[in-house]
């Protein structure tokens, strides 16, 4: 990917939530794109802090879901209809009240895998081993600290002039994390 | 956030003089700690009765379902009994883990994953009876609509194949739930523990979660889309369940108060066994701070809710008997109260609907002992709601002349015993492995957590570490 000089980016640590989310406004207004915020939870305001859209994990799920209807009720038709029709109490062979239960747990179902698997597609997880890591710090991000990190790879990165901006907006820590 | 510090004390949801750090500490440290002796045996105990329990499926896929009480009339008794107790014993994790978060109750957080493991456990224990109570498990397979060399496919018309995937993907969906909030967790444990094997073990599992927002924002969504599912799931589950009486013509079997009636009755059940759980855990590993008298008062309140109902749906049986004014349905309900299986009405009707009466009373709301022994009542009560249900109306119903009475065998009993050994293997091994408490969500829930609170000129201006 890149030279062995060149740094995968920085990380800032910040004292607080409020700290934090200012900023990650001030981040964001500095134009740069490829940041993120690292706490131990998730902190309300921070996605338009950030400057994210909303997620789109909800359509990945209603596609999942539709999924799971068409199949539900096509795997009832085709079997009882279908595939082999037999009489049971003088019900009819389309019998749709019956094919509700069925139908719904499937529709939950594929929605639930699709939330699942689609979170961590989204989220590029599993990851076997991330840069960041290579931080001695970015463990209290799960604890109790609150950090910020940019990427070598944004546009207007400068590794001095980035460290410099963090230190300004109020970071009480800064490192520059090797790629490897 | 309040600036009273006394009013803000009554209403915290974490007690006691904690913030972030301490927090982690206090639940990352019990997996890393020594492995204390009582667990050694409780382990031991529920290891010998899952020993057991394994023996009678063994005995019982050998010999066959005669080694059951069963016989005609009565073709369910304890097994279905079993399964419908623990399916509702479930229930109350999801209650908790979903309604609850989309009700944005803040003090589910002390107890979802608590409550969510056992409701994984709990549903492992109920799908055992039904999958060996078909007497040949090895075609157990046909129950799925696999293509087969006879072509037939199974009846979607049963509500016992409705069953099948109520109850399949309730456990896949609740897994998969509980899996999605232990990730940050994980995560939390990876970044804490020492040794490089345990390191690495945590560290897979936590998938390489960084607590960036990025993946907070994704996942804080797929959070509340699982809570969106699991909510009707939880509640179709049990309805699915009270299908498969209800669409029968058994007398005391079809009616339709039944779905209903049995959601609330498990919600009864299951918030019954989180607090006998819970009370018992929090002793132990010391989460007073975190589990509070609160957290127990707010249960219970639940548990006198649904007890209610659930006595109110008992009432209502019994006229809707009368109102309807058919004669075996009135003989059904009648014979309950005052037939050959009276002993057993009575005893779940004082479990369930005079044992929570108690609750009206803060004082009893609050104190431990008695919400201890209040919630083994109940579920005592429940479990026999479950047998009178099944075995009543089977014992007696259209015909005198094929009328019975059943009684278990040793088989029956052991096997329902042995599922407790199944039941706490697993709960303690959570125990001991994983974070019982949602560390990433009770820290969400403390006010340092908000930014207003350092914004506030009323705030307390002590650091967060």
């Amino acid at each position: 990917m890149s030279t062995k000089d060149k740094p995968y980016g920085v990380l800032a640590e910040f004292d607080n939530p409020a700290d934090l989310m200012d900023a990650a406004s001030a981040v964001n207004k500095a134009g740069y794109k490829q940041f993120d915020t690292h706490s131990p939870f998730p902190i309300h305001g921070m996605d338009d802090a950030m400057g994210l859209k909303p997620s789109k994990l909800g359509w990945i799920v209603l596609v999942h879901g539709l999924i799971g209807l068409m199949g539900g009720v096509a795997l009832q038709v085709w079997s009882m209809d279908i595939a082999y029709p037999v009489h049971i109490s003088g019900k009819p062979y389309l019998n749709f009240p019956a094919f509700v239960p069925v139908t719904f747990a499937l529709v939950i179902l594929l929605s639930a895998f699709g939330t699942f698997f689609g979170l961590f597609k989204m989220n590029k997880l599993p990851r076997l081993h991330n840069p960041l890591f290579n931080s001695d710090r970015i463990a209290k991000a799960t604890d109790d600290s609150f950090f910020i990190s940019i990427q070598a790879t944004d546009p207007i990165f400068a590794e001095k002039k980035t460290i410099e901006f963090l230190k300004e907006i109020g970071a009480t820590h800064t490192e520059i994390i090797p790629e490897s | 956030m309040s600036q009273n510090t006394a009013i803000e004390s009554d209403t915290r949801l974490v007690k006691g003089d904690h913030d972030f750090a301490s927090i982690t500490k206090l639940i990352t440290d019990i997996p890393q700690e020594r492995t204390p002796l009582w667990w050694y045996i409780a382990f031991g105990i529920s290891n010998v009765l899952l020993a057991v329990m394994l023996a009678m499926v063994v005995w019982l896929v050998y010999q066959g379902i005669g080694v059951w009480g069963l016989n005609n009339p009565v073709g369910w008794g304890w097994d279905i009994t079993n399964f419908v107790w623990w399916v509702g014993i479930g229930h109350a994790g999801t209650l908790i883990s979903a309604i609850l978060f989309l009700f944005r109750q803040g003090w589910r957080t002390a107890i979802n994953r608590f409550a969510e493991a056992m409701t994984i456990f709990a549903v492992m224990c109920a799908g055992l009876f039904p999958a060996i109570h078909v007497g040949r498990l090895w075609t157990i397979y046909w129950i799925f609509p696999l293509p087969n060399s006879m072509q037939l496919w199974p009846n979607f018309n049963s509500p016992l194949l409705w069953d099948v995937f109520a109850v399949f993907t309730y456990l896949v969906v609740s897994t998969l739930f509980w899996y999605v909030g232990l990730v940050p967790d994980l995560a939390t444990m990876r970044d804490k523990v020492k040794g490089k094997i345990s390191r690495l073990v945590y560290g897979t599992f936590a998938l390489g979660w960084t607590g960036g927002n990025r993946q907070w924002q994704h996942y804080e969504k797929a959070y509340m889309i699982l809570a969106g599912l699991a909510t009707p799931l939880v509640l179709s589950v049990h309805t699915i369940v009270s299908f498969d009486f209800a669409v029968s013509i058994i007398p005391g079997w079809h009616t339709t108060i039944f779905p209903p009636y049995f959601v609330a009755g498990a919600v009864f059940s299951g918030f019954a066994m989180v607090l006998s759980l819970m009370i018992i855990t929090r002793k132990l590993y010391k989460l007073e701070d975190i589990m509070t008298v609160d957290h127990i008062e707010k249960m219970n309140i639940i548990i006198l809710v649904t007890g209610n109902m659930v006595g109110f749906a008992y009432a209502m049986e019994f006229f809707i008997a009368w109102y309807g004014g058919v004669e075996y349905e009135k003989f059904a309900f009648i014979n309950r109260a005052f037939g050959p299986y009276a002993w057993a009405y009575w005893i779940m009707v004082t479990c369930n609907v005079v044992a929570p009466q108690f609750f009206w009373v803060k004082k009893f709301r609050r104190n431990i002992a008695l919400t201890f022994a209040l919630s083994i009542v109940i579920n005592i009560g429940m479990w026999f709601e479950r047998f009178v249900i099944t075995v009543t109306s089977l014992a007696q119903d259209f015909l005198p002349s094929s009328w019975g009475y059943f009684s278990p065998t040793y088989v029956d009993v052991l096997t329902y015993v042995g599922t407790f050994g199944l039941f706490f293997t697993l709960f303690l091994l959570f125990l001991r492995f994983l974070p019982m408490v949602a560390i990433s969500e009770v820290k969400g829930v403390m006010p340092q957590a908000d930014p207003a609170y350092y914004r506030s000129q009323n705030g307390n201006s002590k650091s967060t570490r």
